[in-house]
């Protein structure tokens, strides 16, 4: 809890105590030596994953070491000089060595910076294969201080927000999390100051449509994109420094989420991590069953990114309220806990702290079904004392939103009551509009209005209110909990590759070979290096 | 209040529903009463106010009311609005071409299927282009289906492939003709700036090039297409808002029907 500039801080410190209370002994009756079997559970399936992930390497991570050396730019035909760096390797069939191996021997050789080197690879003065070998020691000693500076300069960015969360504090949970998805960084911008001016907590820029399946990042602020704006670096910095301003004007931090999903994952964690993002889609298995990445190179990339998130102290969010919108969210509820269980074990391999982890649930219910709600709530409430220390994040409906915006408000006011009264930690606020356009200024308005009003009139409802022994909803969460444990047992007993081939997951089946982005995977080399993990890893 | 609250007199109002001349119902026949509610980029005030009734009366507004404001932030204020129209529609007049096959359910479709064609049809389906989005799609081909109606994959005559989302034209192409396809069904859900519009006419002029357009039954959907939009874009079929899988499975064995039908004529 941070102590903010905000007289109500240390009320809501008291409250936040009582909830730990609460938390010791579980309102729906929970078995916590179930959960506990559960954990152990994803903690094997994670292992199992991990073993693989630490062979490999892929395109994106070196593209990422790339950025992390500082090279940065486009050349004439508007490719990222990391891409031209790390397809020079990839075509002359030494990637598995790794970018920083190459790079580290070239500027050892020639005393060129990383920046340099690429540009002479791009204009073609470089060959990096084949300057001559140097050794071991004198390529660790002219890395070093390149890594230490864009460590220190992550750090610093992490720094800057901590001091803002000191100064001017932050607004409280459950965080009014709204998206901006105007397709041009400088409209976003408008939107988004309109949006925190009325109480957002957290911007989300929305991506252009197809991004997710670029092996690239495209460079420069940009001002056209469908259904959402480009994430690249600048668009990053002008957002950033936007909520900077706005934020000191209403007293409050405003955070920055983005996209660390598709083919470029650690790539946008880089980028995201220099230019002080704080929220970060990033979940594990999501571009594999949504995007139709190949599963061998997102779980790999999904490492390498959760662990500079975890470094940058950026909160991830998963993604599992997507099952529920090919999947029935009453009939497959189990399967959104047992992937939040095992995002949350390989996001601990990632060195990421429960603090850090946004774990998806969604309320997706048909509005048909009859205790729709109850049930809803018993899951939220699951999802709550399951995961105690994670800043769950809560999805809107809708699978159901329908273009009659005016039930859709009241759906909407619905899943806010759920979220207040199980203290989720970050709400994504639905729009009447949903399911018609991306949100007017309006939309945004009139959506954190009701979010505001719901989350004031029942702030104290979960700590009055308890459930009744034997009723709908500690029925419902033990279901679901069993329900999870069995597909979990499953999921061991074959490993995770087979259960994304089976379709376990929002009765998606992915091949382990298929998808997009295959060929941009390969083992490590005897000389791959990649420094950043230990140290990432290693703490703050 | 005046007097008048008091007295049971009929007013005159007007009771006559005229098709040839029809308004917005309110809660009297004819008062015309719309609900609006916008935002204009400039300040709160008496003058935006103003501006608000301006606006209304220009779009054919008698009466314009404002009845809720606010300003989203410096420079932009919200209206809540109602107005009575001046204009009218002649009802009698309305044309909407639509997809004219008889609506069948699951059970009549195969049992049709069986009986007239002998042999299941091949429906493959995507997301097609950089949509990402597969509810669409998903809505009427999953075995599950939507709303109550089961989705294509349910239909013992369909052998129905959903191919998912972010399929390019080629792809999906080439997809179809691996699969021996009677019918393509392309979702598209995105829709800001067109881009829909671009991918819909790019799948037509690809099939067109591979000389399959006149081989294949081509069905798009999506929340902002229409029957009419589709046809113009050179698709057979377009379904909008509220279509099931029934509609499309109807749709597509009909058209087969009259189609294979048109053939043995001509031979």
């Amino acid at each position: 809890m941070v102590a903010g500039g905000r007289k109500s801080s240390k009320r809501e410190d008291r409250i936040d105590l009582l909830n730990f209370k609460d938390k010791m002994q579980s309102k729906l009756g929970l078995d916590f030596k179930r959960v506990e079997h559960a954990r152990d559970l994803s903690g094997k399936i994670a292992a199992e994953v991990q073993k693989f992930v630490d062979n490999y390497t892929t395109v994106a991570v070196e593209r990422t070491l790339c950025r992390l050396m500082g090279i940065d730019g486009v050349d004439s035909n508007e490719v990222p000089l990391p891409n031209i760096v790390v397809d020079e390797l990839k075509e002359k069939g030494v990637l598995n060595q790794g970018a920083l191996y190459f790079l580290g021997n070239a500027m050892a050789a020639t005393g060129l910076t990383p920046q340099q080197v690429a540009e002479g690879i791009s204009d073609g003065t470089i060959d990096i294969t084949r300057v001559a070998a140097q050794n071991k020691e004198k390529i660790e000693s002219v890395l070093a201080p390149v890594i230490e500076e864009s460590i220190s300069r992550i750090r610093k960015r992490r720094m800057r927000r901590e001091e803002y969360l000191n100064t001017i504090g932050e607004g409280p949970k459950p965080y009014l999390y709204v998206i901006v998805a105007t397709g041009n960084i400088y409209e976003d911008v408008v939107q988004a100051e309109a949006a925190a001016r009325q109480g957002a907590d957290i911007i989300a820029v929305i991506r252009t449509t197809g991004q997710s399946l670029l092996d690239y990042v495209p460079f420069g602020a940009t001002t056209e994109g469908f259904g959402g704006t480009f994430a690249t670096q600048e668009n990053f910095r002008i957002m950033r420094s936007a909520l900077d301003k706005v934020g000191e004007e209403v007293g409050r931090y405003i955070r920055l989420c983005n996209y660390c999903s598709g083919l470029c994952m650690p790539e946008i964690a880089v980028m995201g991590a220099f230019e002080g993002l704080d929220v970060m889609l990033n979940d594990a298995l999501y571009g594999i069953l949504f995007r139709d990445i190949n599963m061998q190179r997102t779980l790999v990339d999904q490492f390498f990114s959760r662990a500079i998130n975890s470094f940058a102290g950026v909160i991830i969010n998963t993604g599992e309220d997507n099952y529920l919108t090919t999947a029935d969210a009453f009939e497959e509820a189990h399967t959104v806990l047992a992937s939040d269980f095992i995002n949350e074990q390989l996001a601990l391999l990632a060195g990421l702290p429960p603090a850090q982890m946004g774990l998806g649930h969604a309320f997706e219910m048909d509005p048909e079904l009859e205790n729709g709600f109850l049930y809803e709530l018993a899951q939220a409430q699951m999802t709550r004392e399951i995961f105690p220390d994670a800043p769950l994040k809560y999805m809107p409906p809708t699978k159901f939103m329908t273009g009659n915006i005016f039930r859709g408000h009241i759906q909407d006011a619905l899943f806010n009551i759920v979220g207040v009264w199980t203290n989720q930690g970050i709400q994504l606020l639905g729009m009447p509009t949903e399911a018609i356009h991306t949100p007017f200024m309006a939309d945004r308005y009139l959506s954190i209005e009701n979010a505001k009003y719901i989350f004031s009139t029942m702030k104290g409802l979960g700590n009055e209110v308890e459930f009744k022994e034997g009723g709908i909803i500690k029925s419902r969460a033990k279901e679901v909990l069993e329900n999870s444990i069995l597909l979990l047992e499953k999921i061991e007993n074959e490993g995770l590759f087979l259960a994304l081939e089976k379709g376990l997951f929002g009765d998606v089946k992915r091949a382990r070979t298929g998808g997009k982005g295959l060929s941009g995977v390969v083992g490590k080399g005897d000389n791959y290096v990649n420094p950043f993990i230990k140290i990432m890893l290693g703490g703050k | 209040m005046s007097g008048g609250l008091y007295s049971m007199q009929s007013k005159e109002f007007d009771k006559t529903l005229d098709l040839e001349k029809v308004k917005p119902y309110g809660d009297t026949m004819n008062d015309g009463k719309v609900q609006l509610s916008f935002t204009l980029p400039v300040p709160m005030g008496d003058e935006a106010i103003e501006a608000a009734k301006q606006l209304i009366r220009q779009m054919g507004f008698e009466n314009p009311q404002v009845v809720y404001y606010k300003e989203l932030t410096p420079g932009f204020t919200f209206f809540n609005c109602y107005g009575s129209t001046i204009h009218t529609v002649n009802f009698n007049n309305i044309y909407v071409p639509k997809v004219e096959s008889g609506k069948m359910d699951m059970h009549e479709t195969d049992d049709y299927i069986r009986e007239q064609i002998g042999r299941p049809l091949v429906i493959v389906g995507a997301s097609t282009g950089t949509d990402a989005h597969t509810v669409g799609i998903d809505a009427i081909m999953n075995m599950k289906g939507y709303a109550g109606h089961y989705g294509l994959e349910r239909y013992e005559m369909i052998d129905a492939y959903n191919l998912g989302s972010q399929v390019p034209n080629e792809e999906f192409i080439a997809k179809a003709i691996e699969l021996g396809a009677d019918a393509l069904l392309v979702s598209q859900t995105v829709t800001q700036k067109d881009v829909h519009i671009k991918n819909l006419v790019e799948l037509v002029e690809l099939m067109e090039a591979e000389g399959l357009r006149d081989k294949l039954i081509l069905v798009c959907g999506g929340p902002r297409l229409s029957h009419e939009l589709a046809k113009e874009l050179g698709y057979d079929a377009g379904f909008g808002m509220n279509s099931y899988a029934d509609d499309v499975a109807s749709y597509i064995s009909q058209e087969f029907v009259r189609r294979s039908s048109v053939k043995k004529n001509k031979i």
